[in-house]
């Protein structure tokens, strides 16, 4: 039986890539975002995770609108980057864990959400730059299961739904043979609003309830539609779906490791939450 | 689930992406560098190959954000033709409403004043 120690939530921003490319972590803009991360990875490193579940979103780099499945989950024993179009550099493949990706599969099959499986997935910087932020020295030590979410085209799933979503991903983790310690990693958020005349848009007030909701009442959030959440959180602050997903994985009580929100990075209120179940 | 409007949001709802597929999928093809090059070297010839319509055709030329979405574009692909201009996200903010770069950047920093009482989990009532 696996056991889930917990989860680690952060922001994707593809602009940390590009600081992390040209070695900016200590440039002033950058060291409140990056200040987060030490300690995240003291914590990571004390526990020694065996599989990572990464539960993202895709940004247009392997699903476009011809194909647009809701939930994906990757099923490949490797998954690499490509270039996204805008620059930033691609990284080094990241090993796969398909056997745990195929009884997450099983379960949620048998739990009625009905999956798109993935055995050639490519990732982008919604996945990657986690990584590369968690595991700086790179990360053969860690196979990983990628699941995306759409929060690209409407309608997006419900927070309730993803949360159920989540706890069914959980279910999986824990009835899994091998002995592992598993980590999930949830990407994305927090509020921000690229497109429109509210271009910019932040709203701290309910970035601070999510991230106090997804310690131990994750339920709090499945009240919103994911149309309330766009509204309150913004477009592209949807991303939240990921991090309640997330939550729905480690289930069960959790407590709040450390937590590092930091506005702005880009156009985004920036995020670290580290949750440890207990 | 849909809802009501939200003001100064555009939602990219299943019309947005049936009205905007020609656009999308052009921006979508501007992940590899091969078809950043080829755009560059004839603008009219690339949009035409994705068969985008005249509203979309002259979205594309004007380089203005709110036209692009208009015509169906979705940011994250947008991002991408962007991306050719070296315009990063606030550039795009920037434009949309109507300030000059520093001043969005001031206006997304004025948030930060925000980011004590968001670490200490007090600025809500959860």
């Amino acid at each position: 039986m696996s056991n889930i120690i917990g989860s680690i939530s952060a922001s994707h921003i593809p602009a940390i890539g590009g600081a992390i490319a040209k070695g900016l972590q200590h440039d002033e803009y950058w060291k409140p975002f990056f200040d987060g991360f030490p300690p995240a990875r003291a914590w990571l490193n004390a526990r020694k995770p065996d599989i990572v579940v990464v539960v993202y979103n895709d940004h247009g780099l392997n699903f476009f609108l011809d194909k647009m499945p809701t939930f994906a989950i990757g099923a490949a024993p490797v998954y690499t980057s490509e270039d996204e179009g805008w620059g930033i550099p691609t990284v080094a493949p990241v090993p796969g864990a398909p056997d745990l990706s195929w009884a997450i599969i099983e379960q949620v099959v048998a739990d009625e959400f009905d999956v798109t499986t993935c055995q050639e997935m490519l990732v982008d910087h919604a996945c990657t730059v986690p990584l590369q932020l968690l595991w700086p020295e790179g990360w053969e030590s860690i196979r990983i299961v990628p699941i995306a979410i759409n929060t690209v085209q409407h309608p997006l799933p419900s927070p309730k739904r993803c949360l159920a979503f989540g706890q069914s991903i959980g279910k999986a983790i824990r009835a899994f043979g091998p002995e592992l310690n598993v980590l999930v990693v949830s990407t994305g958020g927090l509020s921000h609003q690229l497109e429109g005349e509210r271009a910019g848009f932040i709203n701290p007030e309910f970035d601070d309830l999510c991230l106090n909701a997804l310690i131990n009442k994750p339920e709090l959030l499945s009240k919103y539609s994911s149309h309330e959440i766009v509204e309150l959180a913004g477009s592209q602050g949807a991303e939240i779906l990921n991090w309640i997903a997330g939550r729905g994985i480690v289930g069960g009580e959790a407590r709040e490791v450390l937590r590092n929100y930091h506005i702005p990075i880009s156009n985004t209120a920036s995020a670290l939450q580290v949750l440890e179940a207990v | 689930m849909s809802g009501p409007k939200i003001p100064g949001t555009p939602v990219f709802t299943g019309a947005y992406a049936q009205k905007g597929y020609a656009l999308n999928k052009m921006c979508y093809s501007l992940n590899s560098a091969e078809n950043r090059a080829a755009f560059k070297a004839d603008e009219d010839a690339y949009c035409a190959k994705y068969g985008l319509n005249v509203e979309q055709r002259e979205a594309i030329r004007s380089r203005i954000v709110a036209k692009l979405i208009e015509a169906g574009g979705n940011v994250y692909y947008l991002a991408k033709f962007a991306g050719i201009f070296g315009l990063n996200v606030q550039d795009l903010g920037a434009q949309q409403t109507g300030v000059s770069v520093d001043e969005f950047k001031a206006k997304l920093k004025s948030y930060a004043v925000h980011n004590d009482a968001v670490n200490a989990g007090r600025l809500s009532n959860v």
